[in-house]
């Protein structure tokens, strides 16, 4: 039944939202629109409340004023009767993985599965979670082993696979190459990407890191001044003459990652002539 | 409403077997089509998919797995459904890389038990003998150099664990006292010796309920909040991170409780002692019609004064007991947050027990050498 699917446009509309905390103003009539279907990153200083907007949407934090729309339904509203659970229809990846540490990989991908589909039997169950470790690329034997026996790239892989339990159609991830080593960040990266080509499903990426940017995001989002000020691709980023987004991107860090970017794409290219 | 996934099975032409599918392969339909399809004797030669509307990886793991165990063919499948069961499909199935666990018979089983539980038991002690002398080492060079002494740390850790428990300690022993003088007085009048209240009162505070009560509200109240404490710090790396900056966890986290628990621990027994003495006091108003004072006056006649020394004594070892067993139970917290809420309750039974055993051999100490 393809009509559960969202099917519109834009599976996450934020209008006019406002946080504080105290006299702390974060966010002050931001409004952003997620297309279906893309990898959106999100980028700002620290401080700018890129982790509290991801909140926001998520709905783990109550935004002070504000619209919050996730997959056609309006956040902070009872559901309607027959309506799916909206929870069931995303995964998340926090930074630190926020595995359960008290379960084994294999357990912790099987608990969404669980909560929302009790009536999938123990076998299939098992076998979705095996097959869910296969699919965030960690070895078959990582499912039986307790967060606290994992390195660091590990967890955030098994915090993939329990993100992708559901097969969400939106993905949540907040700075998934964080802490990675360059070769596992890029792994991740390319995981990612691929992922989101055979599922299909939106991404909503939290990042710093500037080569994950420029490899797999259709559209980078900027927060600065309380506010989205502006959402493209990194040469539409580029044209804009705004101080912050030009010293992100123009910075040292930047251009090393862009001259791997066109380097990597004139490798390609080559490649291509020399078949 | 939720619509379910489905199948039928359709005889073909030649005798072959056909499972045709319908309704969505999505993780909230398939759950029930599962448990039915693993009750599918076969063959199966071809899989139908025409039927099926929208598709999930755990739908094309189903029909995946059901063409693997059937060696079917799969039709009719959408563009969809075609990329999704050929991503499944991709990632190499690494069948028995966990070998199942060898089936043991009762008997080794026991064994392997038994061996396991010794060695964990000799484990254990080795590792509470290095806690101890880590311990020593760490008291020994504080005794030798006291400017090494976290004096901050344990000026804060007696205002923790001595003067926040005086208001509980304090209600508990007045609490005792009135129930001792009162369930005294009430036996001790079939005799006629009901003066003798005043002696049961005293010398059963100062010997023994003062300090025993108290070091149990110790062990509930401070050696579950060590334990606890210390077993957060290391789960969360900061023991580590103390370490690799030079500062030792003995000196830094142990000493200043051990220390503040040991000097603490006598006064609280004192004062536990003497508001037990006020509470027999108040109630004898009442149930014997002593007054308060010549009550008072009467306790210092009838209480030796070794009385006083054998629960001034007994403070500081109790006290010791209780700190040293949240803190090592907090040191071996590794792992998941369950192992603290475990180490915490381990740690708060052991002082507890250990502190009645203790009590038991001091009793019979106590009376051998005369101070009976």
């Amino acid at each position: 039944m393809s009509s559960d699917l969202f099917d519109g446009q834009f599976p996450i509309v934020v209008e006019g939202l406002k946080n504080e905390f105290g006299p702390h103003v974060i966010h002050e009539n931001l409004d952003l629109q997620v297309r279906r279907g893309e990898i959106l990153g999100v980028v700002g200083g620290s401080g700018t409340g890129k982790s509290v907007l991801m909140r926001s949407i998520i709905g783990l934090q109550q935004p002070s004023e504000g619209r919050i729309e996730v997959l056609g339904h309006q956040m902070g509203e009872p559901r309607e009767p027959g309506e799916v659970d909206v929870r069931s229809r995303w995964g998340v990846l926090f930074q630190g993985g926020a595995l359960f540490s008290t379960l084994t990989v294999a357990e912790n991908i099987e608990v969404p599965l669980k909560e929302f589909h009790p009536e999938i039997g123990p076998e299939l169950r098992r076998e979705i979670a095996e097959y869910k470790v296969r699919l965030s690329g960690l070895p078959p034997e990582a499912a039986d082993k307790y967060p606290s026996e994992l390195s660091g790239g590990m967890k955030k892989r098994a915090g993939l696979a329990r993100a992708l339990a559901l097969d969400p159609e939106l993905l949540f991830l907040d700075e998934p190459t964080a802490g990675l080593d360059p070769i596992g960040a890029a792994a991740f990266d390319a995981l990612t990407d691929e992922l989101q080509d055979t599922l299909g499903h939106t991404v909503f990426l939290i990042t710093h890191d500037l080569d994950t940017l420029y490899e797999i995001c259709d559209r980078v989002a900027v927060l600065a001044d309380r506010q989205v000020i502006a959402v493209g691709t990194i040469p539409e980023l580029l044209a804009l003459d705004h101080p912050w987004i030009q010293e992100y991107f123009n910075g040292p860090r930047g251009r090393a990652a862009k001259a791997s970017q066109q380097r990597a794409k004139a490798m390609d290219k080559l490649a291509k002539a020399g078949e | 409403m939720r619509e379910w996934a489905d199948f039928t099975i359709e005889s073909e032409a030649d005798g072959a077997q056909v499972v045709a599918l319908a309704g969505p392969l999505i993780v909230s339909s398939v759950g029930e089509l599962d448990q039915r399809l693993r009750g599918l004797a076969g063959p199966v030669a071809r899989i139908d998919l025409a039927g099926v509307g929208a598709i999930d990886t755990v739908g094309a793991w189903i029909v995946s797995r059901l063409a693997d165990e059937f060696g079917a063919t799969v039709s009719g499948a959408s563009k969809e459904a075609r990329r999704l069961i050929a991503a499944v499909r991709e990632k190499p199935q690494d069948e028995e890389t966990g070998a199942a666990d060898e089936q043991l018979s009762p008997l080794t089983g026991l064994l392997v038990r038994a061996g396991e539980f010794t060695m964990g038991y000799v484990h254990g002690v080795l590792e509470l003998l290095g806690f101890l002398g880590a311990l020593l080492i760490a008291a020994a060079r504080a005794l030798r150099h006291p400017s090494r002494i976290r004096w901050i740390s344990l000026v804060r850790q007696i205002e923790l664990v001595g003067v926040g428990a005086l208001p509980i300690v304090g209600l508990m022993s007045f609490l005792i006292g009135i129930v001792i003088a009162q369930q005294g007085a009430v036996q001790l009048r079939q005799f006629g010796a009901e003066i003798y209240t005043v002696n049961l009162t005293g010398r059963l505070s100062f010997r023994e309920l003062g300090i025993l009560m108290t070091a149990i509200m110790f062990a509930g109240r401070s050696g579950s909040s060590f334990a606890a404490q210390i077993g957060t710090m290391k789960l969360t790396e900061e023991v580590d991170a103390m370490r690799t900056i030079g500062v030792s966890p003995m000196e830094a986290l142990v000493l200043p409780r051990v220390m503040a628990s040991v000097l603490i621990m006598p006064l609280l027994g004192f004062y536990s002692a003497v508001l037990a003495i006020i509470g027999g006091a108040f109630i004898s108003m009442f149930a014997l019609e002593i007054p308060f004072f010549t009550f008072l006056t009467r306790i210092q006649e009838v209480v030796p004064r070794h009385d006083l020394w054998v629960g001034l004594i007994k403070g500081p070892v109790f006290g010791l007991i209780v700190a040293l067993a949240g803190c090592y139970q907090g040191m071996r917290v590794h792992g998941n947050s369950e192992e603290v809420g475990l180490k915490t309750t381990v740690a708060v039974v052991q002082a507890i027990f250990a502190v009645i055993v203790l009590d038991a051999f001091f009793a019979v100490f106590f009376t051998e050498v005369g101070w009976g």
